[in-house]
């Protein structure tokens, strides 16, 4: 293995997705809480490399980028804590899978306007195990819906945890932060119970 | 983005990538053509910290830019949004660094086990405390 510096470990990192259909807010959500500016890292895609039945030529390839904005949060010195936002388009799943693996939940975003565009988010953590709370983002206030409304609407579990939120609002994306690692604690402690 | 272009765009072809748009690369051509990198599995928030200063024969710009950023540590991620290269490309380069004992990584929980209590806690606590 590699020799290390003593002086240079790093604190212990965890991930937070924040997920959601284009347009929800996911950027503005992880800008709202970050201590840095947002920073863009990209992964190139070929539609190829997706399906290993591929039997169509090298000119019919198309190269395409997806681009996840992260933020971070520093809890202390020996923990930091990234919050992902993840692209939203069902062809991507692939990718959500790397970033799922190891994260301490998800965030689905959603916005009542087009409240089908987290369903994939919805179904793929579900699948997956991993805990997430949907967060109802309120463009303007014009919030004509109540959370029990989107539960019924998104056909959720009565232990998901469903709250309105301003993803602009620093005090509000922490709300729903907090709420989010709460709902981990639970689904912990009870399997803490259970094992 | 278009809009900010100076000159008028032609409207006939690839031309109009000259010298001005800047380079149009291949990105995998500073990698020379791998894609897969000869360590496994760098996570995203796996941190990397050069262990050694700079290397006389490191092997590309790019390599040096990569060692020169992990002068502290920073996770994979990070390193790709600040080299302004895609994932992929950044997770081969940095393949190639921790291969030759530049480099030293720091794994984050490898499972999908979740943290445990106390560390819950304290980030609930250190979000209420923003």
């Amino acid at each position: 293995m590699d020799s290390v510096r003593s002086d240079a470990a790093p604190p212990q990192a965890l991930k937070i997705l924040v997920a959601g259909g284009f347009g929800a807010g996911k950027t503005t959500m992880v800008g709202a809480v970050s201590e840095i500016s947002p920073l863009r890292t990209e992964e190139v895609l070929t539609t190829a490399g997706m399906d290993t039945d591929d039997t169509t030529g090298v000119q019919d390839k198309l190269t395409t980028t997806v681009a996840m904005d992260f933020g971070r949060i520093t809890i202390s010195p020996n923990l930091v804590l990234y919050l992902f936002g993840t692209p939203g388009q069902n062809r991507f799943w692939f990718l959500w899978d790397e970033l799922a693996t190891g994260a301490l939940g998800a965030v689905v975003l959603a916005d009542t306007r087009r409240l089908a565009d987290s369903f994939a988010a919805i179904d793929y953590f579900e699948q997956r195990g991993t805990p997430f709370v949907v967060a109802v983002n309120c463009f303007d206030s014009e919030q004509s819906y109540t959370d029990s409304q989107v539960r019924e609407a998104l056909d959720l579990d009565a232990y998901v945890p469903v709250l309105l939120c301003d993803a602009r609002d620093r005090d509000s994306v922490k709300h729903v932060l907090i709420t989010l690692v709460e709902h981990v604690l639970v689904k912990v402690r009870a399997n803490a119970m259970a094992g | 983005m278009a809009a900010e272009r100076a000159g008028p765009i032609p409207d006939d072809g690839p031309a109009w990538w000259d010298h001005e748009a800047g380079p149009v690369v291949r990105p995998y051509m500073v990698t020379g053509g791998r894609v897969e990198p000869v360590t496994a599995d760098l996570d995203l928030i796996t941190h990397v910290v050069a262990v050694r200063t700079l290397a006389a024969d490191t092997p590309s710009p790019e390599h040096q830019t990569i060692l020169a950023l992990t002068q502290e540590p920073r996770p994979v991620a990070e390193v790709a949004a600040r080299v302004d290269l895609p994932l992929g490309v950044v997770r081969v380069l940095l393949g190639d660094l921790l291969s030759a004992g530049l480099v030293a990584r720091y794994d984050p929980p490898s499972t999908d086990d979740l943290p445990n209590i106390e560390t819950l806690q304290a980030v609930i606590h250190g979000l209420r405390a923003l």
